[in-house]
């Protein structure tokens, strides 16, 4: 089976980075510090591009860099694609503020 | 520690340049095609073309005439001949007044005070001619890197650049620290998220207030606007990149920072007035913020790219660095440097980090970057207000 690669930053994190193309059905193994997970990754992951790591509830933060950089729009399985389809930015987002005035349809 | 040194030119007011411009500054719209012609017939001067100068009011003005001081007295300007078109609001009578306190040769040509268009570029035209002259005869001498004050950037990110280019200039951020000169963190937008981590270490209460008070104002102006902030940022490449969120993109950004205490926050076009890190207050717009920190005195920028960017300054050599090596192949004549190899597992952070601190020196002592060789002159004020 061929390895892939991808970087988990943070233990806290429920998001992992592709640093391969990685196709769907994939099954990786992921560890960060004393955290241990064995992924099958549901879609192609492009270089760069994030999946989930443990099933994320629609609502709850999306953690990279330990850091909070969004919030799940929807419910995300574990290995699932993760970007603007499944995640918003929470920060200066005035649409949200006056009733989803987005442009972007996502 | 090693010290580390490059050669520059002493300029009248103590500061140091890297590079020996005569600029021809227009300080007004009206002026800028005479600004561009002078500088086609003169071997050895530069400008920009920019659509500001007149009409503006209150703060937009003062940060408008800051910016055409700060371009005019940068160390890497030997002399200025600031070319004014006479009724505009931006007086090039001012601007050249405030320029001539660094002790620098400044000359004004108005073109309503010499017979138009043609009569002030060759008017323009022989007090340059003089001034390059003149500035040809200098030679260059070490300083240390003390005198270095350096912008970082990054421009059309991708979810490679919070990996290995962001934290590669910030291991350089921290080198330039250690060694007593000044590094410029700016992009205030794309620090939206990341605020917390900068503010924890401000030198005191004072700049972590300021840390929030510049983050919620811009926060503020997109959600008093009403509008969904991705729509600006992160941009399609960005997201084409990886990146699915501002917070995301911060979070890489503030890695061009490293690790050193955060010494003051200053707005737009200011000079810092302490050494260390500090942060200048611009939008994340490429063109605007490189125009704000070069303004503010830096003489050399450090410009992190993952999808790809010509852009550069009339006045400062910018440093492009690749954050993935398909990017740096693809564009090889627009990028200085490569940091795919951390992503590749080839070299370490540190490794890289050497890469760009030397590549710093070395065109901090005359070596051409690439967007210097191609002309990227780019400028761009950040506007904030109306015109009238």
């Amino acid at each position: 089976m061929p390895s892939y690669r991808f970087l988990m930053l943070n233990p806290k994190d429920n998001v992992a980075t592709a640093l391969d193309n990685i196709p769907a059905g994939s099954v990786i193994k992921i560890a960060c510090q004393h955290k241990e997970y064995e992924i099958k990754v549901r879609q192609n992951i492009e270089f760069g591009h994030k999946f989930a790591v443990v099933p994320i509830k629609k609502g709850e933060d999306i953690l990279k860099y330990g850091e909070v950089i969004g919030v799940a729009s929807s419910d995300i399985a574990e290995g699932e694609y993760v970007h603007i389809h499944n995640v918003e930015g929470k920060r200066g987002r005035g649409d949200k503020e006056n009733g989803n005035r987005s442009i972007l349809g996502v | 520690m090693e010290t580390a040194q490059f050669w520059g030119y002493r300029r009248p007011d103590g500061r140091v340049g890297v590079r020996n411009h005569v600029l021809i500054l227009p300080t007004i719209v009206c002026a800028t095609q005479a600004a561009r012609q002078v500088t086609e017939l003169v071997h050895g001067t530069v400008s920009f073309i920019h659509q500001h100068g007149c009409a503006q009011v209150g703060i937009d003005y003062e940060q408008t005439f800051r910016t055409y001081v700060g371009m005019g007295t940068n160390p890497n300007v030997y002399g200025v001949v600031v070319m004014g078109l006479g009724c505009e609001t931006h007086q090039g009578r001012s601007v050249a007044q405030e320029i001539a306190k660094s002790g620098k040769p400044v000359e004004l040509v108005s073109i309503q005070d010499h017979g138009g268009t043609l009569g002030a570029i060759a008017e323009a035209a022989r007090i340059a001619t003089k001034m390059v002259q003149d500035a040809s005869a200098l030679v260059r001498e070490p300083f240390d890197i003390s005198e270095l004050i350096v912008g970082t950037e990054c421009g059309g990110s991708d979810a490679c650049s919070g990996l290995s280019a962001n934290p590669a200039v910030g291991y350089v951020s921290d080198m330039i620290v250690d060694r007593g000169g000044t590094v410029m963190l700016a992009e205030t937008t794309e620090l939206i998220g990341a605020e917390h981590l900068l503010a924890n270490r401000a030198v005191n209460d004072r700049v972590a207030k300021r840390v929030y008070e510049v983050i919620e104002a811009m926060e503020k102006r997109a959600i008093m606007m009403g509008v969904d902030i991705r729509t600006g940022n992160p941009s399609p490449g960005n997201r084409k990149g990886g990146l699915t969120t501002l917070e995301e993109k911060s979070l890489g950004a503030a890695a061009k920072a490293g690790t050193r205490p955060l010494q003051e926050l200053i707005d737009y076009a200011e000079r810092p007035t302490k050494k260390g890190l500090v942060w200048m207050d611009t939008p994340g717009h490429d063109i605007e913020q490189l125009t704000g920190m070069v303004a503010g005195g830096a003489q050399v920028v450090l410009f992190t790219s993952g999808r790809g960017t010509p852009t550069g300054s009339p006045i400062a050599p910018v440093i492009k660095i690749a954050t993935n090596t398909p990017m740096f192949e693809k564009m090889r004549e627009n990028m200085d440097v490569n940091a795919g190899t951390i992503i590749e597992g080839k070299e370490s952070l540190e490794s890289v980090g050497r890469r760009i601190f030397d590549e710093l020196l070395l065109t901090a002592s005359g070596k051409l970057t690439k967007s210097e060789i191609l002309k990227q002159n780019d400028f761009g004020i950040w506007r904030i207000g109306p015109t009238f």
